[in-house]
């Protein structure tokens, strides 16, 4: 698949999870029934144009409410989502993903980042992931109730989509921005920078759906598959891997976001993508014979 | 069936039996309760 096509997936998905369009010249977020339900991807439920609950917003929320410790609903959800698609979800569906492939594009020194740090650094977004999980439940005010802290301390994705747009409408949000706020916007900043220099900087050591989602990859029903008759091993797949996957050791790795690169580098077209039994792309029908 | 397809069915259907779990419980009403106000906390500013 052509980036240019992968991007417009990526276009109509963030729209379509940010489908309220007057909220963003209005300054008032979406109320209605969709916001009983999850979306896949990581889109803040305070952006203005929010048609639906973020997964990880919402855990918090769950967990950290007054009357439960353990979510059903939202683990569930996640849990479906990345059993059916996996980092498919990363790569195509992603508002936050598809703002760090579009700032990456912008011409600028790619420096790789030194194996020792990336291996370590690549453990984050498991820790913020088990933060997610067990920190509102754990760290509770008198009345029970537990902090979002994912939300609240690291989220980019909130501060761009839900609190710089609200904050631009409303001059008592503004008047009550403080040091929070100000450690939002410079994380924020500093995500978004990193991201013109290292591609998905936030994916691949932050974000705690794509950890819950890197863990499901290699169960997941769409996946990425290399046809070992084709394929001449001459590591074309891996250099093309923006990720850092080693393709043909383990094309399923956690660290896949199936954005197809690696298909596309490929100069035996050996790698394709599968649905359950389906074979997907041009090669499907010579792969099926 | 290969193992990897048996573990794949089995979170499918952990993932549906938790989620009509957390239906039944109300658990989707909680979630809207919280998406449909400003979370002061996401945006930065609670």
């Amino acid at each position: 698949m052509k980036e240019k096509k992968r991007h417009l997936i990526q276009a109509l998905a963030a729209l379509a999870q940010n489908a309220h369009l007057t909220g963003f010249f209005t300054g008032q977020i979406y109320q209605g029934d969709g916001k009983h339900v999850c979306v896949p991807g990581l889109n803040c439920y305070s952006c203005p144009g929010a048609v639906g609950a973020c997964p990880i917003g919402s855990l918090q929320a769950v967990i950290g409410g007054r009357t439960r410790n353990v979510s059903y609903y939202v683990a569930g959800t996640i849990l479906l989502f990345g059993v059916l698609f996996g980092r498919l979800i990363c790569g195509f569906l992603c508002p936050f993903g598809f703002v760090q492939d579009l700032l990456h594009k912008i011409p600028s020194p790619k420096p790789k980042v030194p194996r020792r740090l990336d291996r370590p650094l690549r453990w984050g977004k498991y820790a913020a992931l088990a933060a997610v999980l067990i920190l509102p439940a754990v760290l509770t005010d008198p009345f029970g109730i537990g902090d979002p802290v994912f939300c609240k301390y690291v989220c980019p994705a909130g501060t761009l989509e839900g609190g710089i747009p609200l904050l631009a409408h409303s001059a008592a949000l503004r008047a009550a921005a403080g040091f929070l706020f100000s450690w939002k916007l410079l994380l924020l900043v500093a995500v978004l920078t990193a991201s013109v220099l290292v591609y998905r900087p936030f994916c691949k050591y932050l974000c705690p759906l794509g950890g819950a989602y890197g863990l499901l990859n290699r169960f997941s029903v769409c996946r990425m598959e290399v046809d070992r008759t084709a394929c001449t091993r001459c590591g074309a797949c891996t250099r093309a891997c923006k990720m850092g996957v080693d393709v043909t050791g383990n094309i399923n790795s956690a660290e896949c976001i199936r954005c197809g690169l690696c298909a596309r580098g490929c100069p035996t077209r050996a790698i394709h993508y599968t649905c359950g039994k389906a074979v997907l792309g041009r090669d499907a029908k010579r792969r099926e014979t | 069936m290969r193992a990897q397809n048996w573990a794949t069915a089995a979170i499918f259907i952990a993932a549906v039996a938790l989620i009509a779990a957390g239906l039944r419980t109300g658990e989707a009403a909680e979630v809207a309760q919280k998406a449909v106000n400003i979370c002061l906390e996401c945006i930065g500013v609670g």
